[in-house]
C-alpha cells in the first residue's frame, strides 16, 4: 500500500517538477525511497503555502473586494428595496449631499474619529510609559488596562448608557451623595451625545493601545538607552528623543487600527444613543444600514457605503505612503 | 479495501441525499412563514395558526426572524427572494405590499377571499392595503389602534386633574401634575415614539381630513400651512412635559412609569395594554384609554399582515389559500388578537372574550370606517413608504430633540416629502 503511493507520488512529482526546472540536480534519482521523499519536500515547499494561501486569497478577492465593486455599482444604479442594475449615474449621490442628517453623521464622525485616536493615542501611551518603569504588579495593572479590550462595544455601551443616564448612573450617584449642583447630562444632550461616545469609546480601546505600546516600548534596544543615561540625559528626555521616535511603526498601526475602529464603529453608538437624542449622534455606519436596510434606498445606502470606504481610503493612503516612504529611508 | 468501504459509504449516503431532496420538496403539503412574532404573547398566538394549519393536514415550517422592527427578518426575507426561494408568506404590511408588488414577487390570493368573503367583512381602507393592483396578495392578522392617551387614574386624582378630551384640557392637566411634583407626559425619545406622538396631535390638532391631506397625500400646501404648524407648536408644548432623561428610553419604560404612578399619561398605541395586563392592572380601574386628545372621531390603525409570494407547485399554492383562508377566520382572529392586545381586523368576531378597551377600538373602527375618520398611520409604516416615512420621521425626531422652529419644521417636512 504504501510503496504503491510513494511510487503514485514520485510520478506525479517529476511530472511536475520537469517543466518548472527548479529541481536540484543532486536529487533526479526517484529509484531511492529517500530521494523522493526529499523531493516531496521541495516540491510541497514550493506549493504548500500557494495552496494554503489560495482559497483565502480568492475569498477576499471576491467578498471584499468584488463585494466593494458590486457596492460601487449598486450605488451608481436606482436600487430601491432590491437591487436593479440599471446604470443612473451619480443621482444617488446627488440625492446624498441633499440630506442634513447625512452631513450631521459625517460631521460626528470627525469629531468621534478625530478625539477618538488622539485620546487614545494619548492615554495609551501614557500607561504604556508608566507601565514601563519596572513597577510592582505590572501584570496585574496590565490585564485591568487591557481588560475592556475583551468586551464587546455592545456591552460597553450598555454599561455606559447606565453610568451616564442622568436618571441612573453618575449624576444621580452625585445628586445622593448630597452634591445637587453636580450635572453631567451629556447623554442625553443632542450637542453633547456625540462626546459621551467618544468616552466609551477611549474607555474601551485605549488599553489595547497601550498593550501595543508596551510591547514597542520592550523592543527599543537599551543599549542606547544606557549611553544616553551615560550622556546625562534625564528619563523624559530619553523618552521624548529617543524612545519614542522609534515608536514609529507601532504608532503606524495604532493609527490605521483606530482609524478603522473610528470609521466602522456601528455597535458602539447604536447601544449607547442609538443615533440619538433624534439624529445627533448618528454615524455613517447607522446611517448606511438605516436606508440600505430599513428605509427601502439600497441605492442611496451603498453612495453612503462609498462616501465611508472613501473616507477609509483618505486616512489610510497618505499613512500608508508616509510608511513606505520612512521605510525607503531605512527608517 | 477500508478505501473501498468508504468510497461505498460515501457513494451511498451520496445517493441518499439526491433521492431524498425531491422527496422532501414532492412532500409539499407545506406553508414555510416567515414572521417576527417572537416575544411571548406573540410566539403564542403564531403557535395557535400552526395548530390550526396542521388540524388540516398541512406541515408548518416555522421561519421565524428575532428583532421586534421586523428589519432582520426583512433583510433574511430579501436574500431568499433574490436567491429564488420566497418562503410561502411574510409578515410584511402596509405600503411595503405594494414595494415587493412592484418587484413582481407576489401571488395572487384573489380565491381564497372570494371563499371568505373579504370584501364584505373588511373595511375597504383596510381591504385596499391587501390588494396590488386591485387584486389580494395579503391577509391582515389584526388591527391595532395607534392615538391611544394611556393615563394612570391615580395620579389623576393626586393632581386634582380630569381625563383630557381636548388638548386645551390636556395641557390643564398636564400642568396640574407637574404642580403635583409628577411628570406629566411618559415618553421615550426614540425617533418612532416621536412620531407616534406627532401623528396623534397632527390628528388632534387637525382631524381626519388634514392628516389624510398633509401625510397620506403629501399635499405640500397642507404640510407647510398654519394648521401644520400648529401641530409643531402643540409638540413643542408637549416636549415641556417631558422629563429630560427620556432620551433613548424604550416604550414599554415608558409605560411602566404610568403604571407605578411616577407619570400621568402616554401617547401609545394599543400594544401597551399588553404591559398593564402584565402587571395584573384591570382597564377602567388601574388605568384609563382614551383616544389622544382632539381625535375620539377618528382612528389612526397599524395592521399587521400576511403577504403571500408567489410558489410553484399547485399543492403549495393551495396550501397558501388554506393559509389565508385561516389567517381570515374568525376563530383564529380572537384567539390571535387576545393574545396579541390588538382587534380583530374583520367584521362578524366574537366579541365575548375581550376588554373594555379592546371593544372601544373595535366601536371606534367601526364608526370611523363609515365616518372617514379610519386614517393609516405614518408612525408604523402604514401611509406612506419607508423612503418617505424615514425622511418624516428624521425631521420630527430633529425637532423634538433641537430647538428647531416650527415654521422651520413644517418646511423640512415638505422637502422630506420628496424623498424617493
Amino acid at each position: 500500500m504504501s510503496a504503491l503511493r510513494t511510487t503514485n507520488e514520485a510520478n506525479t512529482a517529476s511530472k511536475v517538477i520537469k517543466p518548472s526546472g527548479t529541481k536540484p540536480p543532486s536529487r533526479t534519482n526517484a529509484a531511492t525511497g529517500k530521494s523522493t521523499s526529499s523531493q516531496f519536500a521541495a516540491l510541497a515547499d514550493i506549493w504548500l503555502p500557494r495552496l494554503v494561501l489560495s482559497p483565502t486569497i480568492i475569498a477576499s478577492l471576491i467578498f471584499v473586494y468584488g463585494f466593494i465593486a458590486l457596492t460601487a455599482y449598486l450605488s451608481l444604479t436606482e436600487s430601491r428595496m432590491m437591487p436593479n442594475y440599471e446604470f443612473a449615474g451619480f443621482s444617488q449621490y446627488a440625492a446624498l449631499f441633499e440630506i442634513d442628517r447625512w452631513w450631521v453623521a459625517a460631521a460626528n464622525l470627525g469629531i468621534f474619529g478625530g478625539l477618538f485616536i488622539l485620546f487614545c493615542l494619548i492615554t495609551g501611551l501614557l500607561m504604556a510609559v508608566l507601565l514601563d518603569q519596572k513597577i510592582r504588579a505590572e501584570g496585574a495593572l496590565r490585564a485591568i488596562y487591557l481588560y475592556p479590550m475583551a468586551l464587546s462595544f455592545i456591552v460597553t455601551g450598555a454599561a455606559w448608557k447606565w453610568i451616564l443616564n442622568p436618571g441612573l448612573g453618575l449624576e444621580k450617584l452625585m445628586h445622593d451623595w448630597g452634591y445637587k449642583n453636580f450635572s453631567f447630562d451629556w447623554l442625553v444632550d443632542s450637542d453633547m451625545a456625540i462626546y459621551t461616545v467618544v468616552i466609551a469609546g477611549v474607555w474601551q480601546s485605549s488599553g489595547f493601545v497601550m498593550a501595543l505600546f508596551l510591547a514597542g516600548l520592550r523592543g527599543v534596544d537599551d543599549s542606547i538607552i544606557k549611553a544616553a543615561m551615560v550622556d546625562g540625559a534625564s528619563l523624559p528626555t530619553i523618552y521624548r528623543r529617543i524612545v519614542i521616535p522609534s515608536l514609529r511603526p507601532v504608532f503606524f498601526s495604532v493609527l490605521l487600527v483606530l482609524a478603522h475602529i473610528a470609521i466602522k464603529s456601528f455597535d458602539l453608538v447604536m447601544a449607547l444613543t442609538a443615533g440619538g437624542p433624534g439624529t445627533s449622534s448618528d454615524v455613517p455606519a447607522i446611517f448606511m444600514y438605516q436606508f440600505s436596510f430599513t428605509r427601502g434606498q439600497l441605492g442611496l445606502g451603498a453612495a453612503s457605503a462609498m462616501m465611508m470606504l472613501a473616507t477609509v481610503l483618505a486616512v489610510l493612503v497618505p499613512l500608508m505612503y508616509m510608511e513606505t516612504k520612512g521605510a525607503a529611508h531605512g527608517r | 479495501m477500508k478505501i473501498k468501504l468508504s468510497v461505498q459509504v460515501t457513494l451511498a449516503a451520496l445517493a441518499t441525499i439526491a433521492v431524498a431532496l425531491p422527496v422532501v420538496s414532492a412532500q409539499a403539503a407545506e406553508v414555510e412563514v416567515l414572521h417576527y412574532w417572537t416575544s411571548g404573547g406573540e410566539a403564542k398566538s403564531v403557535a395557535e395558526l400552526k395548530k390550526m394549519m396542521e388540524a388540516k393536514g398541512i406541515n408548518w415550517k416555522d421561519f421565524a426572524v428575532a428583532g421586534g422592527g421586523g428589519e432582520n427578518a426583512m433583510t433574511a426575507l430579501k436574500a431568499r427572494v433574490i436567491a429564488g426561494s420566497a418562503p410561502t408568506a411574510a409578515q410584511i404590511k402596509g405600503p411595503s405590499i405594494q414595494e415587493w408588488g412592484k418587484e413582481g414577487v407576489l401571488a395572487n390570493i384573489d380565491a381564497a377571499a372570494t371563499e371568505g368573503k373579504w370584501e364584505a367583512n373588511l373595511p375597504k381602507v383596510v381591504s385596499n392595503v391587501m390588494k396590488y393592483q386591485g387584486h389580494y396578495v395579503a391577509a391582515p392578522v389584526n388591527v391595532h389602534r395607534v392615538n391611544w392617551l394611556w393615563i394612570n387614574p391615580e395620579v389623576l386624582a393626586k393632581a386634582g386633574a380630569k381625563a383630557p378630551t381636548n388638548f386645551v384640557e390636556f395641557f390643564d392637566a398636564a400642568d396640574k401634575i407637574k404642580k403635583a411634583g409628577m411628570i406629566a407626559v411618559a415618553h421615550g425619545g426614540q425617533p418612532w415614539q416621536d412620531a407616534t406622538v406627532f401623528e396623534s396631535v397632527a390628528l388632534g390638532v387637525g382631524g381626519a381630513d388634514f392628516y389624510k391631506k398633509a401625510i397620506v397625500q403629501l399635499d405640500p400646501a397642507s404640510l407647510t400651512g398654519p394648521t401644520m404648524i400648529k401641530t409643531f407648536e402643540t409638540l413643542a408644548k408637549i416636549k415641556t412635559y417631558i422629563d429630560k432623561d427620556a432620551a433613548g428610553r424604550d416604550w414599554n419604560l415608558a409605560t411602566a412609569m404610568i403604571i407605578n404612578g411616577k407619570a400621568g399619561m402616554q401617547f401609545m398605541g394599543d400594544w401597551a395594554k399588553g404591559e398593564f395586563t402584565a402587571a395584573g392592572k384591570q382597564p377602567g380601574k388601574d388605568y384609563l384609554c382614551m383616544p389622544a386628545p382632539g381625535t375620539d372621531k377618528a382612528f389612526t390603525f397599524n395592521i399587521d399582515s400576511m403577504t403571500m409570494f408567489k410558489v410553484k407547485s399547485a399543492e403549495e399554492q393551495k396550501s397558501q389559500l388554506v393559509l389565508a383562508g385561516a389567517i381570515m377566520s374568525p376563530e383564529f382572529q380572537e384567539v390571535f388578537n387576545l393574545n396579541k392586545g390588538s382587534i380583530p381586523a374583520r367584521a362578524g368576531v366574537s366579541r365575548a372574550k375581550f376588554d373594555s378597551c379592546a371593544i372601544k377600538s373595535m366601536d371606534d373602527m367601526d364608526a370611523t370606517s363609515k365616518n372617514g375618520g379610519l386614517v393609516p398611520s405614518f408612525a408604523h409604516g402604514m401611509a406612506i413608504d419607508s423612503a418617505k416615512a424615514g425622511a418624516f420621521q428624521d425631521v420630527i425626531a430633529k425637532f423634538m430633540n433641537s430647538s428647531m422652529t416650527p415654521q422651520a419644521a413644517v418646511l423640512a417636512l415638505a422637502k422630506a416629502a420628496k424623498a424617493k
